[in-house]
């Protein structure tokens, strides 16, 4: 196809042919950035959590009146739990992955470093490794001795008695090569505070922060050997087979009910529910953005649907003097098709810079990083594939143009 | 004349229905995306104090050791309790209020009604003339109250409907936690947002219940939440026990109603911290902050990012339309040649084509405008169906609404321009001899 003809007629629409490329390079612009988005929250969706997710059950429940013994009322608890058909393991925590509310410390490698090393979170409670289904990858999990309680280790920590603290930790295999890159971990020491020292016993393969929103710290987690008292904050994790979930929740409420029926449920859930729950925004943005991006090909196919039937009408009388000089009606089928490839890939060259652009507005505001090129070429194909699905239509009603109409009208 | 062009405008619109339909449905599109995304942002921006968050101050002074510490470095976002309870007493400001969140246990006196949990706000007396609290029934209580730890509770509206069916219930007794509590004060429907005086718990669509003294909350070990952030050797605390001295956990508001008293109370927050330091409770040099409502709301990036990308994605999306309906203006505007070669033969100058071409894009602005509208009402009842917090609040006010076709009219004015423009350069005699 000879493309000099296409381009000197195009100069006589100057205006138009402008407007037309300036759509489809916005629209490559907005889409190539929004494919991306879309990818990064698709992304952060899929953050591993390190625990079986599946097998896993979150309830929360608040007395109405105090325990006299908070520690006894959570191991009544633990047990009457323990007691349920096909509960495999009952843990007691403090915070739970992508459950939101967290407790963090600012980790020190030395207790007289004037700025802290990093924040990492600290989740307490027995029995939570193995519950979870958290893999051990070095070292030994945590033993009943290892535990101190909560308020016995507050108390330690405003005397400095150091004996009334725990001693001990688990880390993660991200936050032991943050800390100590490329170097063991077991056996090293870090410090919460200048008193708290917590020697790492084990490394575990992955466990993420409750309040998961930065990838980059989301495995900044040690597990520290402290127990809780029944309090509405604390959680009940309860191990069971998938098929199981439902009917062990309600067992599980039954008999927690049973051991108090005044206190109040405020929270029971599957993990499935607390990882939708967590990552809901992300979930509605990537489907606001994939409606964005429908619409946006919508209305561009709409406009080059609108001005290729301008321009074939208008042109009429040309494309029956083609006709007639023996131009075929594939011929003119083409010239609309080239016409469009052309307009189409000045868009998207323009576009594609404008996308840069755009990626650079959002990096600046919104944290997000440089966008690959692999996203460019994603714009550009499905915009040339929208333009000649468009321009299909006018040009077979140009390429329908009889001969006859070059000898009318004049 | 007017009429007259808007009568051609019409005929014109109506020969080409096609193309005319395409025009307003990209307007509508872009309009209806546009403001469904800008109520958004307009509700979660808006102002949760009308007439008084310019007098509302949220005094911010740093307590904290040495590590850590670098220059510029903002100072934490509460204060620890024995700083909180000094500001308090110190009363410079015309109000000021203590305060934290929590959640307790009601116990109903009707046997039909399980206990259940509501949130608290735990505050010292002054939290209702400062916010201008309505009052449905009764009234706060007062600074004698907080300091004799009084059982006495504030009740909101919706309390009161589900507890005493709506009646006038102050005198009455209320179980919390297992105390019994007088009810001084019933308020009437109030839930600023975003939750300005406390945004650990929520930024919007939240409200508390009962309100009741801090003295007594802590007096009575009752729950908090919220946010805690500690320093050195201080524990968060659990339930029976209170954050450590070295822990940020409450938020204290005052009242300034002119600019020297807010001058004098930022010198008062300086002095207080350089006292403190003579004291050797400070560490760091003086470094306080005083801001109103709104700069406080700004500070926290109170609206989700996301809201404010979707309103970028959402203007890109009414741009990419108004370049389309420009183009498709242009080739409408252009079959016309002949016609409006026509009108310009017998006399009719270029400035009147142009008006009569303008009026036409308005015709196609006003139509998209209220498809638009429809789109936005749309678009809202979709973001009302999520399980967002604001989700609830987002709803077009009459402001709004008047926006939406201002935008469409603008808009579409706008990329009519160029196309009339274009078409009034026609040379009329060229349209006449080709016809």
């Amino acid at each position: 196809m000879d493309i000099l003809p296409i381009l000197s007629t195009l100069r006589r629409h100057k205006l138009t042919a402008w407007l037309l490329i300036l759509e489809i390079a916005l629209t490559c612009a907005i889409v190539c950035n929004a494919v991306f988005l879309i990818s990064q929250r698709l992304q952060r969706m899929d953050m591993p959590s390190g625990v079986a997710e599946h097998e896993l059950l979150q309830i929360q429940v608040a007395d109405v009146l105090k325990p006299v013994n908070p520690y006894a009322r959570a191991q009544e608890d633990l047990a009457v739990l323990r007691q349920v058909p096909d509960v495999q393991s009952v843990a007691f925590s403090n915070q739970v992955p992508f459950g939101g509310s967290s407790s963090n410390g600012n980790v020190l490698l030395d207790p007289n470093q004037p700025q802290r090393t990093l924040n990492a979170t600290t989740y307490f409670g027995e029995n939570l490794v193995s519950t979870m289904g958290v893999q051990l990858v070095a070292g030994r999990d945590l033993r009943p001795d290892d535990f101190v309680d909560v308020e016995t280790a507050l108390k330690g920590l405003r005397t400095g008695d150091s004996k009334s603290l725990p001693h001990v930790t688990l880390i993660t295999r991200t936050l032991a090569g943050r800390l100590w890159p490329g170097q063991n971990p077991l056996g090293r020491l870090i410090y919460l505070t200048p008193t708290v020292g917590l020697r790492v016993v084990g490394v575990l393969a992955s466990l993420v922060r409750p309040n998961a929103y930065d990838a980059a710290t989301a495995q900044y987690t040690m597990v520290v050997p402290v127990r809780m008292g029944a309090d509405k904050s604390e959680s009940y994790i309860i191990r069971t087979r998938p098929q199981d979930r439902a009917r062990v929740l309600g067992a599980a409420l039954a008999v927690l009910k049973k051991a108090d029926p005044q206190r109040v449920v405020t929270t029971q859930r599957s993990f499935d529910e607390v990882r939708s729950r967590f990552f809901k925004d992300d979930r509605a943005m990537a489907g606001i953005l994939l409606g964005v991006i429908i619409a946006l090909m919508i209305v561009t196919a709409l406009g080059i649907v609108g001005l290729a039937s301008f321009w074939v009408q208008q042109r009429r009388r040309m494309i029956g003097v083609r006709r007639a000089l023996g131009a075929t009606r594939a011929d003119i089928l083409h010239y609309f098709q080239t016409e469009n490839f052309l307009l189409a890939t000045l868009g998207i060259a323009l576009g594609m810079a404008l996308a840069y652009g755009i990626n650079l507005f959002l990096m600046l505001h919104y944290e997000l990083p440089r966008l690959p090129a692999v996203y460019l070429p994603v714009g550009a194909v499905l915009l040339w594939l929208i333009g000649q699905l468009a321009v299909l239509g006018p040009a077979l009603r140009a390429a329908a143009v009889p001969p006859v109409v070059a000898t009318r009208s004049v | 004349m007017f009429a007259y062009y808007l009568d051609l405008a019409l005929r014109s619109l109506r020969r080409n229905k096609a193309l005319t339909a395409l025009m307003v449905l990209a307007i509508a599109l872009g309009i209806g995306a546009s403001m469904t995304t800008l109520t958004v942002l307009h509700v979660l921006s808006g102002d949760p104090l009308p007439g008084r968050s310019g007098e509302i101050y949220y005094p911010q002074i740093d307590p904290q050791d040495l590590r850590g510490m670098y220059p510029g470095k903002e100072p934490p976002s509460q204060v620890t309790l024995i700083d909180g309870m000094n500001l308090l007493r110190a009363k410079r400001a015309d109000h000021q209020a203590l305060m934290t969140g929590g959640e307790v246990p009601i116990q109903p006196e009707q046997s039909a009604l399980d206990p259940f949990y509501v949130d608290a706000r735990y505050t010292t007396a002054d939290f209702f003339p400062m916010f201008g609290t309505p009052f449905l029934f009764g009234h706060g209580w007062n600074a004698a109250d907080d300091e004799a730890k009084a059982r006495e509770v504030v009740i909101s509206h919706n309390l009161n409907q589900k507890l005493f069916g709506g009646a006038n219930s102050v005198g009455r007794t209320l179980r919390l936690a297992g105390t019994a509590f007088q009810i001084v004060g019933v308020l009437d429907r109030w839930q600023p947002n975003p939750h300005f005086y406390d945004l650990n718990t929520g930024s919007y669509a939240y409200g508390e219940q009962v309100f009741l003294p801090l003295q007594t909350m802590m007096d009575l070990h009752l729950s908090r939440d919220g946010s805690n952030d500690c320093w050195g050797n201080g524990g968060g605390g659990t339930d029976t026990i209170l954050p450590a001295d070295t822990c940020v956990w409450l938020q204290f508001w005052v009242q300034l109603d002119n600019p020297l008293k807010v001058a004098a109370y930022k010198q008062f927050l300086i002095h207080y911290s350089e006292d403190q330091k003579a004291l050797g409770r400070f560490q760091r040099p003086p470094n306080v902050r005083l801001r109103n409502v709104m700069q406080w709301l700004d500070y926290n990036m109170v609206v989700p990012d996301d809201v404010r990308l979707q309103t970028w994605l959402a203007l890109g999306f009414l741009l990419v339309c108004l370049v389309n309906t420009m183009g498709l203006m242009l080739a409408k505007f252009m079959r016309r040649a002949g016609e409006l070669g026509v009108r310009r033969a017998l006399g009719a100058s270029r400035r009147a084509l142009f008006a009569q071409l303008l009026i036409e894009s308005g015709v196609v602005g006003l139509v998209g405008g209220f498809g638009g509208m429809l789109l936005a009402l749309l678009g809202l009842w979709l973001v009302r169906q999520r399980s967002s917090d604001y989700a609830a609040l987002a709803h077009l006010d009459f402001s709004m609404l008047l926006t939406t076709f201002v935008l469409a009219l603008c808009a579409t004015l706008l990329a009519g321009l160029l196309p009339a423009w274009r078409a009034c350069q026609i040379a009329p005699a060229l349209q006449l001899k080709s016809n």
